[in-house]
């Protein structure tokens, strides 16, 4: 196996694209990767991508992505594990380098949401939990983050308000981020008073929903010197699967994928939690970013909320999470989110996070999430 | 929609009568019923098992916004269930206010209608949960 590394990064801002089609978002964010790594050619490219065929009527996204992007004639498939295909794609793009088959590869994740903002797109993110034993029952996918959340509350004791800092810290930050869906910050008062969703989850434990495309370039580590002075290296990639339901799992307050997926990639690093400087966590909801510390082993389990009331998780703090505004407040174009935390996490270790730059950040983490914890994609990054 | 129908067809005793299965090695009851034994991985044919339908909430939520199809519906609230003989199952509760609800309370098997189907009016029946009513 090759070492890995990243040689470009590039986004388009989440948000409303109501003027262009998936096609055009995910190309903006492959032209800007490529132009970043200043290449002209690839072996390889990965989509990552959920709703294509649901909302927009569109699959086989890998030739139609490659033709678009000028690269007809490329190898190029779609990648899908829900809301961690952006991060499954990447896997797949670091595992083409890293046996050697191919030395450039491309991976971009899209999503076009606004295309259909009603039930049918309610619909279409349910489809990622158990159809013939959960969707079935009219559970949406907020529902099953709040039966989680629900429990989680009850076995442990915790309050909703002991969930604020997740939403204050990730709009603090995303405040500091031209690519953020919302740049204001949000008050401990505000989560207070916030309108109820799916209770106990209400607007500000839940990211938005957007269009976004994001996308990096990978090359071997020995060559990367040759495309960019900045390369930012893999040092951690692993996969982990659990139950598709909620109600099949061991104990459904413990992201049990989670927990695999971390453990082999601290392993692969050679680091432990300690070591990591910042996390960019799946915060699609509040309690997601809760049962993420824990898994990762960065809270004991049913303290994950103590790291976000004692500060721990600001930029100053001992596990910063969510530094470029997390799901929160960048927003969660679903396919497209795991592309945009390692994209983020380039951009801290390449120093260029400018107001939210974490002091000699080294090591960065990623978590993305696939369902309510089904699929979990775990990596690990190391700077100079 | 034939495919549809088969779809919900060939899960009827699931949604009627709660059948699920017994490890013969294990002992352990399974639902949904599965191939390999979630408890000890063992693939031997499990015998079928019918669950009693008593349970108790483990948690809940209330659905505002409904998925396609069940927007008529809404509010209404959905729960994880602890049935009796251990698995959990996740399905709606019926025949109770929604701020009514709470973790542990009892619940028993009802069958009702689960939804119907847009175009073709294809109307789907399951399991949903109501309070137990405890004698006094
Ligand atoms: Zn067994």
């Amino acid at each position: 196996m090759r070492d890995v590394s990243i040689i470009g990064i590039g986004q388009i801002p989440v948000g409303e694209h109501w003027e262009k089609s998936l096609r055009h978002v995910a190309y903006q964010a492959i032209a800007a990767a490529m132009h970043d790594a200043n290449i002209e050619r690839a072996d390889a490219l990965y989509v990552g991508n959920m709703l294509s065929g649901e909302i927009s009527g569109q699959a086989h996204l890998g030739a139609l992505l490659a033709d678009f992007a000028g690269l007809r004639g490329i190898e190029a498939v779609k990648v899908e594990a829900a809301c961690a295909s952006g991060s499954a794609a990447f896997r797949h793009a670091y595992i083409g380098v890293a046996s050697g088959l191919q030395n450039i590869t491309i991976a971009v994740g899209v999503e076009k949401m606004t295309d259909d903002i009603g039930s049918k797109l309610t619909a279409g993110l349910a489809s990622a939990a158990d159809a013939d034993y959960e969707v079935i029952h009219g559970v949406s996918f907020v529902a099953l983050n709040a039966l989680i959340m629900q429990r989680y509350m009850y076995e442990y004791k915790v309050k909703h308000e002991d969930f604020a800092g997740f939403a204050v810290t990730a709009h603090a930050n995303g405040a500091h981020n031209p690519n953020a869906m919302f740049q204001q910050p949000i008050s401990q008062a505000s989560f207070m008073k916030a309108s109820m969703i799916a209770h106990p989850i209400t607007l500000l434990d839940a990211s938005p929903m957007g269009d976004g495309a994001a996308a990096v370039i990978l090359c071997p580590t020995e060559q990367a010197r040759e495309f960019s002075d900045n390369a930012i290296q893999v040092k951690g990639s692993a996969v982990a699967t659990d139950s598709l339901s909620i109600h099949d799992r061991r104990d459904p307050l413990w992201l049990h994928a989670g927990e695999l997926s971390a453990q082999r990639a601290y392993h692969q690093a050679n680091v432990t939690p300690a070591d990591i400087d910042f996390f960019e966590l799946h915060d699609a909801f509040t309690i997601m970013a809760a049962l993420s510390l824990e898994a990762c082993g960065f809270a004991e389990r049913g303290k994950g909320t103590w790291l976000a009331r004692d500060g721990e998780i600001g930029l100053q703090g001992k596990i910063p999470i969510s530094t470029r505004g997390g799901l929160k407040a960048r927003g969660h174009p679903v396919g497209a989110t795991g592309l945009y935390q390692i994209v983020e996490a380039v951009q801290q270790l390449r120093g260029q996070a400018d107001a939210n730059q974490i002091a000699n950040a080294r090591l960065g983490m990623t978590q993305n999430i696939g369902g309510s914890g089904a699929t979990i994609i775990t990596h690990i990054f190391e700077g100079k | 929609m034939t495919t549809e129908i088969a779809r919900h067809w060939r899960l009827n005793a699931q949604r009627y009568q709660l059948i699920g299965e017994v490890c013969p090695k294990c002992n352990g009851k399974i639902f949904p019923p599965r191939d390999v034994c979630p408890y000890c991985a063992d693939d031997h044919a499990q015998p079928e098992y019918k669950f009693s339908g008593q349970g108790e909430v483990y948690s809940y939520t209330t659905v505002n916004k409904a998925p396609e199809g069940y927007e008529e519906m809404a509010p209404y609230t959905v729960a994880l269930v602890k049935l009796e003989e251990g698995p959990l199952v996740t399905a709606q509760l019926t025949d109770v206010a929604n701020d009514s609800v709470s973790i542990g309370m009892p619940v028993e098997m009802v069958t009702r209608k689960l939804y119907t189907q847009g175009d073709e009016g294809l109307i789907v029946y399951g399991y949903k949960f109501r309070p137990h009513l405890v004698a006094a």
